[in-house]
């Protein structure tokens, strides 16, 4: 019976481009569908970030006190760091989209590797940040050498001895956390829970993006990217823009409270 | 003979490949399709188990409800929570739209698959991923949270199994998203020349409109469902009040996601059921814009109603009476579509096929279980009967009634397409019948109970209570039901061998998963791209006799299959 049963549009025509996937119908078709996709899925990583959003909102908007004293703790040189490397890296990443389009291969190697070396650079001063919080206590308040207990009995005698922030050494902070008011000082915990959560998953995404990166590099290197086909490099580039937008939200909001 | 349209004896989708790793790290949305589809029935025996393990323990006479032991009622908050966590996550959601929306929405729009058949492919190995942690959660621990997982007694007390299967649900969520966000670029950007939106089959606006609420929705449970892990392994502080946190926060952001869920799972079925009032009444569908605009309608309306679920946890009286009068707006919406296939039925020439009968039970079911929705966006009636059996009564009516009805009634209807044999029989319509009876049995008598005050989630009741009766009856219909879903299983799985061949068109049906062979070729279309008619026109069909089914009127002289019969 009949032969035509199982060999359509499959690899038969000779004009079709080899990185057009079997079930599209033009270039131009899978483009689209690509960039659709990953803005909806940009989308769902908004709403993703959004409940921490909105705790952030929930808490600041009824202890805004609290935020104020607690944001003293952050680093805002680091952070203002940080803004920068990340909004470098969106450049160079916006570049790289453009060196792909020409045909440029070199330069979009090299682009991407800037990058990545901005996105490491912006981990390792996360990482810089996160121990000097470890080694002064300024932790979410269920975690066993945090100095944000409601009971000063419960803080670990050593944070008690050596961190500056619970003794206010240098007279650095407005109020040492030792001399808070009990109920305040568990609520700074709560601060620095949302702290931790909205900079972890920020830096969780940083690091998948870092992965992204390798995975385009070794593809650039292989020569997958030309004119005719750089769908990759811009939908990753549009994920690593989202990701920096999402650091210039979490800056001012979490650094820069006055 | 077998009939011509039908390609059993020939290269077809099934057949094209052999061996596990065909099957398992396929890309073609087909098979991917019959994968949920059969484990989406593997989970559903695992969850009706344990709601056969509740409705055992509540059954009169069996637990003395003043004397069991500790024991006992851990094992029965272990089952509730188990059969609801299941049936949700694992059957009801990924039901219609995973299953029978992979298989069918590409082929409905004439295409060779869906845009990002990879992710399709990640999507299924996320939610064999997410089953087994459930699985694993079985021998873990005793999960006693109730599926809603509150804090803090989430993120306290209960044990350790309470992680496994919160990261299941999230894993779960992925692979859910990703199934939506994939239907939504098909059906923007691979829309065959001619299918305008208004001209898309209305199982495709169904789908379309659940895969809205997915990427919207899920996300966000996805988050919340990330910090109660981070609570519960570290103490984080954002939900537990002994650390400052706020529990009914957790709440909010829970309903946020799901309650519309709970379209999510209703909506693929009223989509089904659009098809099968049309074919099966030998009419176009009756308003069809309506129908359409009113899924859209329900998909945007579920995401400001979630408070109702709430009216008791100490939420503003304000914000009850704004999230009360809300949730009546879902009415409107889910009774358009109720007139609107009841209109279709109207002096229709009304096959009383199997899909056909489940379709018909949904109209009363559905029916029920809107209209006892009802009371619970009434805000006093609503408080009266929070956490009562009433509630459980209502959401049974519209999931199991509406949507694994319509999820039964879709397999029935694309059975023939699938495997290219109709279950079609005294058996399966038996089934179906049973089932119908068994499932009313079981659930209303549930509603005097609930209003009569029985609370859900109690291991049991003193007889003096006068619960009894109701009990009685809801355990005997359990068993009714029971029989009635085993014989559809049997039915289908029987026609495999037994059944007889199908036609390319068994049904009459005017959308284009009928234009092409039963069970379809690899890449879905022998002709290339298939003719694009109005999904409803049911003149562009003719009878050919029981051989051939409906055959087109105007045959493309391109089809092999058309011009084997014409030859003929």
């Amino acid at each position: 019976m009949s032969t035509t049963t199982n060999d359509h549009g499959h690899g038969h025509d000779p004009n079709r481009p080899k990185h057009l996937a079997h079930h599209f119908e033009s270039l131009g078709q899978q483009f689209d569908s690509g960039k659709l996709g990953i803005w909806v899925f940009l989308l769902t990583e908004v709403l993703f970030f959004s409940a921490l959003f909105v705790a952030y909102t929930m808490y600041r908007s009824n202890y805004p006190e609290v935020f104020q004293y607690a944001s003293q703790f952050l680093d805002t040189k680091m952070g203002a760091i940080n803004t920068v490397v990340l909004l470098l890296s969106s450049f160079t990443f916006a570049w790289a989209v453009r060196n792909a389009m020409l045909g440029e291969k070199s330069k979009l190697m090299l682009n991407l590797l800037i990058t990545l070396v901005c996105a490491g650079g912006f981990m390792g001063i996360k990482y810089v940040e996160y121990s000097h919080k470890f080694h002064e206590g300024t932790l979410w308040g269920g975690n066993e050498s945090t100095i944000f207990k409601a009971d000063p009995a419960d803080v670990p005698a050593e944070m008690k001895e050596h961190s500056s922030a619970w003794n206010n050494t240098d007279g650095k902070y407005s109020v040492a956390v030792k001399d808070l008011d009990p109920a305040f000082r568990q609520k700074v915990g709560v601060f620095f829970g949302v702290y931790f959560c909205l900079t972890g998953l920020h830096g969780i995404h940083v690091m998948i993006g870092m992965i992204l990166i390798v995975w385009l590099l070794l593809r650039t290197r292989r020569g997958d990217f030309g004119p005719t086909n750089f769908n990759a490099i811009d939908f990753g580039a549009l994920y690593w823009h989202l990701v920096d937008l999402i650091w210039i939200f979490l800056f001012p909001l979490l650094y820069l409270i006055t | 003979m077998a009939p011509s349209t039908n390609s059993l004896d020939r290269t077809n989708y099934l057949n094209a490949t052999k061996g596990f790793r065909s099957w398992f790290m396929t890309i073609d949305h087909k098979r991917l399709g019959l994968m949920y589809l059969w484990s989406v029935i593997g989970c559903f025996i695992l969850g009706g188990f344990f709601a056969m393990k509740i409705r055992w323990t509540l059954t009169p006479g069996v637990t003395d409800f003043m004397t069991q032991t500790v024991e006992q009622m851990n094992a029965y908050n272990n089952a509730f929570t188990v059969h609801g966590a299941v049936m949700i996550f694992l059957v009801i959601i990924p039901s219609i739209p995973a299953a029978l929306g992979n298989f069918v929405l590409p082929i409905m729009l004439g295409v060779k698959d869906v845009a990002f058949p990879k992710l399709n492919r990640l999507s299924y190995h996320l939610w064999l991923i997410g089953a087994l942690l459930f699985v694993a959660t079985l021998f873990i621990g005793n999960l006693d949270t109730g599926w809603t997982f509150y804090p803090p007694y989430s993120t306290g007390h209960t044990d350790v199994s309470v992680i496994t299967a919160v990261l299941g649900a999230f894993v779960l969520g992925f692979s859910s998203i990703f199934t939506g966000l994939n239907f939504i670029v098909t059906i923007h950007k691979m829309r065959p020349p001619g299918m305008t939106w208004f001209k898309m089959p209305l199982f495709l606006w169904a789908i379309y409109a659940t895969a809205i609420i997915q990427i919207l929705a899920t996300p966000v449970v996805g988050i919340s469902l990330l910090l109660l892990l981070v609570e519960k392994t570290m103490q984080i502080g954002i939900f537990t009040p002994a650390l400052g946190g706020d529990p009914v926060f957790f709440q909010h952001l829970f309903w946020f996601y799901s309650h519309p869920a709970v379209y999510v799972m209703i909506l693929p079925g009223m989509g089904v059921m659009s098809e099968l009032f049309a074919t099966f009444s030998r009419k176009p569908i009756f308003g069809y814009k309506s129908i359409a605009m009113a899924s859209i309608a329900i998909a945007i309306l579920s995401f400001i109603v979630w408070g109702h679920h709430m009216f008791v946890s100490g939420q503003s009286e304000t914000m009850s009476v704004i999230f009360s009068a809300l949730t009546f707006s879902v009415a409107v919406p889910s009774a358009i579509k109720v007139f609107n296939w009841i209109a279709t039925l109207y002096k229709g020439s009304i096959a009383f096929t199997t899909p056909m009968l489940y379709g018909l039970s949904i109209i009363w079911l559905f029916g029920i279980g809107g209209l006892t929705g009802m009371f619970h966006s009434t805000l006093g009636t609503s408080v009266h009967l929070h956490d009562t059996y009433f509630v459980v009564a209502h959401f049974h009516f519209v999931m199991v009634g509406s949507a694994l009805f319509g999820f039964i009634g879709g397999i029935f209807y694309w059975w023939p397409k699938m495997y290219g044999r109709m279950a079609e029989g005294a058996l399966s319509k038996w089934g179906c019948l049973l089932s119908f009876v068994g499932f009313n049995m079981t659930f209303l008598p549930l509603f005097p109970a609930g209003s009569r005050g029985m609370p859900r989630r109690y291991a049991g009741y003193t007889e003096a209570a006068g619960f009894d009766s109701y009990n009685m009856a809801a355990t005997v219909g359990a068993v009714v039901l029971a029989v009635g879903l085993c014989m559809a299983l049997y039915s289908l799985i029987r026609s495999l061998k037994h059944g007889e061949k199908a036609p390319a068109n068994p049904w009459g049906g005017v959308t284009l998963e009928w234009q092409c062979t039963s069970p379809p070729p690899e890449h879905n279309f022998d002709i290339d791209p298939p003719t694009v008619d109005d999904p409803y026109d049911m003149t562009l069909v003719e009878w050919r006799g029981q051989e051939e089914g409906f055959l087109p009127k105007n045959p493309r002289s391109d089809d092999p299959c058309i011009a084997d019969i014409q030859k003929a």
